[in-house]
């Protein structure tokens, strides 16, 4: 199996093929594919275990077409370790969409350790899609510190696509300065024995500065989850709202851990979660036509991890 | 001709009579109304029907095309072809319009998702990209609710209090629905107490207290509903119980 596979995989060989598009496609440790537009600098530097990875996007740049990152593994065991830095400089735009690909895996370890700093007024969004192998021999450690200056915007959305989970531990700090923007979506299905570990921290300390932090997670047989997010609002003005759900099937486990902390008497957070399994009504109105207890809990699932 | 058929059932909740003794037949074909005031015990008859959680542990019998259903649950009741909208439908976090609507109709391809949505008054080009969810009004998911079921093409249909919470305009486009079901050959059963949905019936089963008090050609049931039950005082909680509050 090659990089090319795991590009059609993720149905992105097409994108990738298009000049007017900028991509990086990294497998395991070899950089495999580059390609740059005006305004995006990308230096990498191959390690032992990985890549290191050095992305900027120059001032007033912004990049009309998605940018698109592939960050694969081929074989069946492997360490993959991604170190990056992202920097938006002020008024630059650019949105990613980044795979990560481990059809194969049977004891595989991918880790990425982000620094991102988005400068003032710039806006960065970033949808993460994972496609693991049916094994769940995979251990996925995403981890970000995220910085946001003045009226500064950042999106990202977290999802499995395809596969089994096996172990997700994600972890996600994020810093807001004055009017500026945070929100983060987290959406993981588990089974058999996967086990998902959400943890996201968002500081708004600036003024006006507003954050959403959500998780959606449906656990199975018997997978397990535990979010734990985390919101602190310590600027005038500061407005937040946390609100994680998750599904429960079978055997399957979870927490939710939504703490909202407030020290500025005009700042204000607010939270909810729901656990449980799926609700009694959605469920009989799809067996009323026709579905079976199984399918109609799938089809709910589906909708909620869209 | 029956197609389904109450014989002799009897409900009761944590020790109470929700349903007494109901005996009825539904004719094939044609549109019928279960009526009564708030607490008789319609939207239960519906729910027993449908054998939904809750609703399954009856006495009496209920047939199907002469076959037994009450052992059968609520998705092998459905493929045979019933099926209940809701008096509140359900809201869904992220499920598509058309994965809602194919549902019940699974092979239904894109042309007659959109059809569905037009028989309701749904233009499809404003709603195939919408969520199921809280962003749709109570009215835009009861009509979501009938064109799911018109895509379905089921034999035996039950609409509880189809005109709650809609206004005149889309009562209309759920009257015009119901017409559909017919020309399709459907059974359907409304379940009221309101007067102007009533009519759109040519039968009805008036209850009371889990009862059956009376039945007939609607226009002598209706007479008897607008004289007698609207002013009548009777607080209708069978053996002063209820079930989920809805009726």
């Amino acid at each position: 199996m090659e990089m090319n596979d795991l590009l059609q995989m993720a149905s992105v060989d097409r994108a990738l093929q298009d000049e007017q598009t900028a991509h990086l496609a990294i497998d395991l440790n070899d950089v495999a594919s580059k390609r740059l537009v005006p305004g995006l600098q990308v230096e990498t530097e191959e390690l032992d275990d990985g890549v290191a990875v050095d992305i900027v996007v120059a001032e007033d740049v912004q990049i009309g077409r998605q940018v698109h990152l592939c960050f694969g593994v081929s074989k069946e065991q492997a360490v993959q370790r991604i170190d990056m830095d992202v920097r938006l400089e002020r008024n630059a735009a650019m949105s990613v969409l980044s795979h990560c690909i481990f059809p194969r895996a049977v004891d595989v370890e991918h880790r990425m350790d982000a620094r991102i700093h988005i400068g003032e007024n710039a806006t960065y969004r970033y949808d993460e899609k994972h496609i693991h192998s049916q094994e769940g021999g995979i251990a996925v450690y995403p981890s970000a510190e995220v910085e946001l200056e003045p009226h500064a915007r950042f999106a990202t959305v977290f999802e499995l696509i395809k596969g089994r989970v096996g172990v997700l531990d994600i972890d996600y700090g994020i810093t807001g300065r004055e009017h500026s923007t945070l929100e983060m979506m987290s959406k993981v299905s588990g089974r058999d024995d996967d086990e998902i570990k959400i943890n996201e921290r968002g500081d708004l300390v600036g003024e006006g500065a507003r954050g959403v932090l959500n998780s959606r997670v449906a656990v199975r047989n018997e997978a397990m989850a535990e979010v734990y997010n985390k919101l602190r609002a310590t600027a005038p003005y500061a407005r937040g709202h946390v609100d994680c759900k998750e599904i429960l099937k079978d055997n399957g486990a979870a927490t939710a851990i939504p703490i909202v902390e407030v020290s500025h008497p005009l700042a204000h957070v607010t939270h909810e979660a729901a656990i449980g399994s799926v609700d009694t009504k959605q469920l009989q109105t799809l067996m009323a036509r026709g579905l079976n207890e199984d399918e109609a809990t799938e089809r709910i699932i589906e909708g909620l991890l869209s | 001709m029956g197609i389904l058929e109450i014989d002799n059932v009897t409900l009761a909740i944590e020790g109470k009579k929700i349903l007494d003794s109901l005996s009825i037949d539904f004719w094939e074909g044609h549109v019928h109304a279960i009526v009564g005031p708030n607490g008789a015990g319609k939207s239960t008859l519906a729910f027993t029907i449908m054998g939904l959680e809750g609703y399954r542990d009856i006495d009496g019998d209920i047939r199907y095309r002469d076959e037994p259903i009450t052992s059968l649950d609520v998705d092998e009741r459905a493929r045979r072809g019933i099926t209940l909208a809701w008096q509140e439908p359900a809201r869904y976090e992220g499920l598509s319009v058309q994965s809602f609507i194919r549902a019940g109709a699974p092979d239904a391809d894109s042309e007659t998702v959109a059809e569905a949505l037009e028989q309701v008054g749904l233009p499809p080009d404003e709603y195939m990209g919408r969520a199921v969810d809280d962003t749709l009004s109570g009215g835009e998911r009861k009509k979501l609710e009938l064109a799911s079921i018109l895509a379905m093409r089921p034999r035996f249909v039950m609409l509880d209090e189809p005109d709650s919470g809609i206004d005149v305009a889309s009562l209309e486009k759920i009257f015009e629905g119901i017409d559909l079901l017919r020309g399709y050959g459907a059974t359907v059963v409304l379940i009221t107490h309101s007067m102007t949905v009533m009519q759109q019936a040519e039968h009805a089963f008036l209850l009371c207290g889990g009862a059956l008090v009376d039945k007939g050609p609607m226009k002598k049931i209706l007479p008897y509903f607008e004289q007698e039950c609207i002013p009548c005082g009777h607080k209708n909680v069978p053996d002063g119980g209820g079930n989920d509050g809805d009726e």
